[in-house]
């Protein structure tokens, strides 16, 4: 039997390349205060439209409106703002250092900021998340000491992770941020694993995962999606949603047939699609998920619309893939000027204060910097060498002891 | 605290030690593909969900990756789950996350993390499983710097590794003996089944006692060759020796890593030559290591090259099982050969 017509195969392209015009409209975006809010307790079969609505809160008149519209005291928007005004200062600063050569590596989070800040505010002491290497806000909202940071990514003398992780691989327990790696997608698990634990223990940590958008692609994403959702567990699974993985749009990803959130439907689990530049719409998103999860209610799989506009990392140019203006035309714009706005609105922001926080920030991350090249940058500085034999095992084994000797320290 | 001793199968060891976990520490969880209700397909656990409860021991979905990624997230939080993967062929899918999660995560968190789980597998040869059911991938782990690999030959040592494995702090790959489970095998495929009983081996204290990890045992002494063996192997071995008439001293080293390095090189300084008999694939196999080993620190008492007998360098064929699988003529031949030397 031949078809009616010759097969084609389909090779997703972006909207645009270097040099063309880019076109966001595929993301179906809709107005601030759009889409529903149903109870916490719905059932996930109940809310199968909501993958594909768009929950924003500020408006284009930096209000907040709408069902999601959290209730957030000044005071902790402030917070939200300081610590991602730092991270982006943060990011600049050590993203020069690398041209510097004072560090092999470096990646930038800037225009995702608003993600990781709402969620570390939100979440408590104990909970657990499982990053992505573009959550450095999520350290920045919990005061993690800036010189830990930068003395990780110069791997020197004191660098926390003892000079054996790529530079911006952090691990702080006590600031509830799971030891990062360079594989993709593989810790997703991890925390549904812990989520089942805290659940057998009737203890109440909460376990928060991230992914970016080129990972749903892999199949231990589908696979903790699965577990999550067949054992109940208390995880928020996120999706951030920055439309590139290194130079490949998220359409490799399968995002051009549907929603990445609406990977949830077909595990029966509730699934949101959220405005992630809008540090309200995270923050109202993410608390609807941790009630269901404090309720003993089991996951929630969020996507977040946001846009990466550096780089991959300090080792690609993204103008040799999409437009070098693209991220002017991303429709929700910035995520620090959009909160910035919303509290001048507010009435407790302006100008000159947010000039003085700028200033003030920018102060701290230079000291730190300094601070960390006083100690040393790579290559000018290491922990002892004998660092290299150390947590292979939690007891070294004659081989390490027998290599450490061969090599003299 | 090791109590009452009674036979007992080597399954029935596993279950055992499973049981007298699962009692005696709140956070110790065993999961996998038809653990819970069904008790596993070879029975390991049979019995345990319904004496300890639908949340100390149960199924899960087929994703090895997931189990094993699940169980690394419970380690990193504090328990010490224990998951079964129902064949080691089928470990594969989850080989991401033992090699870069599980094997790095104390290292690369400089000792926030780590994942002290316990990986139950049955690996190996001669029950006409084909392929996927019947291979010896202990290479791939041992080659893995932060894993720790098990293989016991006995009901005994199986119970007592499999306790200190869940008491360790690393991750362990347990791999089970598939073929030894119910009774020793010589790799004789003609001859009638033996069972446990009676072998001294099969004595099992009812509680809890270990067999400490990277402890090799000398299972026979002998001082004029060393035969370096694991698993079911050990019982094909022994069969070999008495065959080939060769006064040859055979060691059982339980462990693959951490490996007992010392019992293996007084046994060949004494003996002079040194025969590794293994199922697993001979190039790049752990006898490739083994081999090393030897000629790095017993070169000048070895009498003759050192010999390895191993499965050959075919994917695990179905009909010529018997031919692919080492016996005790392959051994007692190459036995035979470093005599002569």
């Amino acid at each position: 039997m031949r078809n009616d017509r010759s097969f084609s195969l389909h090779i997703p392209e972006p909207s645009a390349r270097p040099g063309g015009t880019p076109d966001f409209s595929h993301l179906h975006l809709e107005p601030a205060g759009a889409a529903r809010r149903p109870v916490a307790e719905t059932p996930g079969l109940e809310m199968r439209d909501m993958p594909y609505r768009f929950i924003r809160v500020l408006d284009e008149a930096h209000e907040a409106v709408g069902p999601w519209a959290p209730r957030i005291e000044p005071d902790m928007l402030l917070r939200g703002l300081r610590a991602m005004m730092l991270t982006r200062i943060f990011d600049d600063r050590l993203f020069r250092a690398h041209r510097q050569g004072k560090t092999s590596f470096y990646m930038k989070s800037t225009g995702e900021e608003a993600i990781p800040v709402a969620q570390s505010l939100l979440l408590g002491a104990r909970d657990m998340c499982f990053p992505t290497y573009r959550v450095l806000g999520w350290l920045m909202a919990r005061n993690y000491p800036l010189i830990d940071l930068v003395n990780q990514i110069f791997s020197n003398e004191a660098d926390p992770l003892r000079g054996r992780q790529l530079p911006i691989l952090y691990s702080a327990r006590d600031y509830g941020f799971y030891s990062l790696s360079g594989n993709l997608g593989s810790r997703m698990s991890h925390a549904v694993g812990w989520a089942m634990a805290s659940a057998y223990k009737g203890d109440d940590s909460l376990a928060l995962a991230y992914v970016g958008d080129g990972t749903t692609a892999e199949g231990d994403f589908h696979e903790a999606l699965t577990f999550a959702s067949v054992y109940r567990a208390p995880v928020l699974l996120c999706i951030t949603n920055n439309q590139w993985a290194i130079s490949s749009f998220s359409g490799f990803a399968g995002a051009q047939e549907a929603p990445l959130a609406s990977r949830a439907i077909g595990f029966g689990l509730p699934g949101l699609r959220v405005d992630g530049n809008d540090f309200l719409a995270v923050w109202a998103a993410t608390q609807w998920a941790v009630e269901r999860a404090r309720a003993n209610l089991g996951p929630t799989l969020i996507e977040f619309v946001t846009y990466r506009v550096a780089g991959h990392s300090t080792s690609d140019d993204p103008t040799k893939y999409r437009p070098g203006d693209e991220a002017n035309h991303f429709p929700l714009g910035d995520p620090v000027e959009r909160l910035k706005q919303h509290l001048i609105a507010l009435g407790v922001w302006d100008e000159a204060r947010h000039a003085a926080l700028t200033e003030e920030l920018d102060q701290a991350v230079r000291a730190a910097v300094k601070q960390g090249e006083a100690v040393g940058t790579l290559g000018e500085s290491k922990p002892p060498v004998r660092e290299m034999f150390e947590h292979v095992f939690a007891t070294p084994d004659w081989r390490l002891i027998e290599q450490r000797r061969e090599l003299g320290v | 605290m090791a109590g009452e001793t009674r036979s007992m199968t080597m399954i029935q060891a596993i279950n055992s030690a499973l049981d007298v976990m699962l009692a005696r520490d709140p956070d110790v969880l065993v999961f996998g593909e038809d653990v819970g209700y069904f008790g596993g397909v070879f029975r390991a656990t049979e019995g345990l969900q319904a004496k300890h409860g639908l949340t100390r021991c149960f199924d899960t979905p087929i994703a090895e990756g997931g189990i094993i990624g699940c169980a690394i997230g419970m380690g990193a939080y504090g328990l010490r789950p224990v998951a079964e993967i129902q064949f080691v062929d089928y470990i594969l899918p989850a080989y991401d996350q033992l090699v870069s999660e599980a094997a790095r995560l104390r290292y690369r968190s400089g000792g926030e993390f780590s994942a002290p789980i316990t990986v139950r597998s049955p690996y190996g040869g001669g029950i006409f499983g084909g392929q996927t059911h019947s291979q010896s991938p202990e290479a791939l782990f041992a080659h893995v710097t932060g894993l720790k690999t098990i293989i016991p030959s006995n009901p005994y040592d199986a119970k007592g590794l499999l306790i200190a494995s869940i008491e360790d702090y690393d991750p362990v790959i347990f791999m089970e003996p598939k073929r030894i489970y119910n009774g020793p095998f010589n790799g004789r495929h003609g001859e009638q089944l033996r069972n446990w009983a009676g072998e001294p081996t099969a004595q099992v204290p009812e509680g809890h006692y270990t067999v400490p990890l990277g402890k090799a045992v000398i299972v026979r002494a002998g001082k004029d060759a060393t035969v370096l063996a694991y698993g079911t192997m050990v019982h094909v071995a022994m069969a070999g020796i008495e065959e080939s008439g060769v006064d040859a001293e055979l060691i059982d080293l339980r462990s693959i890593v951490p490996l007992d390095i010392e019992a293996i090189t007084a046994s060949v300084a004494k003996t002079g030559r040194c025969v590794i008999l293994h199922e697993a694939t001979r190039f790049a196999g752990f006898g490739g290591e083994l081999s090393a080993l030897v000629q790095e620190r017993c070169f000048w008492a070895l009498k003759a090259p050192i010999a390895r007998v191993a499965g050959w360098d075919t994917p695990y064929p179905h009909a010529f099982e018997m031919d692919y699988l080492p016996g005790p003529g392959r051994l007692a031949a190459a036995l035979a050969r470093v005599m002569e030397d």
